[in-house]
């Protein structure tokens, strides 16, 4: 009886307050200020926008393409090149690096699609995958489209629409 | 040159996402939702054409341009087929991005054994 009461004691000394426990985390947190995070994001993600001009310019020059038809399948073929880097598990990695660098450029858009779809599959293809996928890129789809149907009717009653 | 100004364009608008991470605490959806947002109301107001035309890539891979497109697609068809072509169009020019990152991350679940 008296021995567990000691051990009581012990364990009541080793408890930290939620206070002490979060001061005691934040020292060992890896220290990351704001402007190197900002550098990473800038050169990770002006590189990703580079490499989608290499492959518009390749889409221009080899099919001549004009600069705005070849947008779309650059951003297919980036969507591609994200979708294939998330399921063998490097583009994780380059974003735990990289921050918002990877994640603002559409292949961000895709990775967040790709992984929602990865880590619901074992619930199955319609309850797991088809369910799951828009879960984090649901919000930037209802909010584009939602501010597209509101910038097009403010043109409505203008009548500015389609200059 | 368009190189450059696309890594400097693109590089920037992912520094704007960077700071809303971390000096204004927003969750990625809440960033990502943001920039989509200011992406349809800069093309609602006509510059972010330009804007591709400046910077190419720059502009058109960072997600705002999928707010642009949006609206692109949504003005578009109000100016051809009247004011139905704000619902009908919303879609017409996002939807290559949208199937593709459908279908290829279907497929990828279909073939990807997850780890864990």
């Amino acid at each position: 009886m008296t021995e567990s009461s000691a051990d009581k004691e012990k364990y009541k000394k080793m408890a930290m307050s939620s206070k002490e426990y979060q001061n005691f985390a934040k020292t060992r947190e890896p220290s990351r200020s704001i402007g190197a995070n900002c550098l990473r994001a800038f050169i990770i993600g002006g590189a990703i926008c580079v490499l989608g001009q290499v492959i518009q310019e390749l889409f221009m020059h080899l099919l001549h393409m004009k600069a705005e038809d070849a947008s779309n399948p650059t951003v297919a073929v980036l969507i591609i090149i994200s979708v294939i880097l998330t399921s063998i598990g490097v583009y994780d990695k380059i974003a735990q690096w990289a921050g918002a660098g990877t994640a603002v450029p559409v292949t961000g858009f895709a990775n967040s699609m790709c992984s929602a779809a990865l880590e619901h599959r074992a619930e199955g293809l319609v309850l797991g995958v088809g369910a799951n996928m828009f879960k984090l890129a649901g919000s930037v789809v209802v909010f584009g489209v939602v501010a597209a149907f509101f910038v097009g009717i403010v043109h409505l009653i203008l009548g500015t629409g389609g200059q | 040159m368009i190189f450059l100004w696309a890594f400097l364009v693109g590089g920037a608008i992912c520094v704007v996402g960077q700071v809303m991470f971390d000096v204004f605490k927003l969750t990625p959806a809440h960033t990502m939702a943001t920039l989509v947002v200011i992406g349809a109301v800069v093309d609602g107001i006509g510059l972010y054409e330009p804007l591709v035309a400046f910077a190419g890539a720059g502009a058109t891979v960072p997600i705002t341009s999928f707010g642009n497109a949006l609206v692109h697609g949504a003005l578009t068809e109000l100016h051809d087929q009247g004011w139905i072509g704000v619902i009908s169009g919303i879609f017409k020019v996002t939807s290559s991005g949208i199937s593709a990152a459908i279908i290829f991350s279907f497929l990828a679940a279909l073939v990807i054994r997850p780890k864990g």
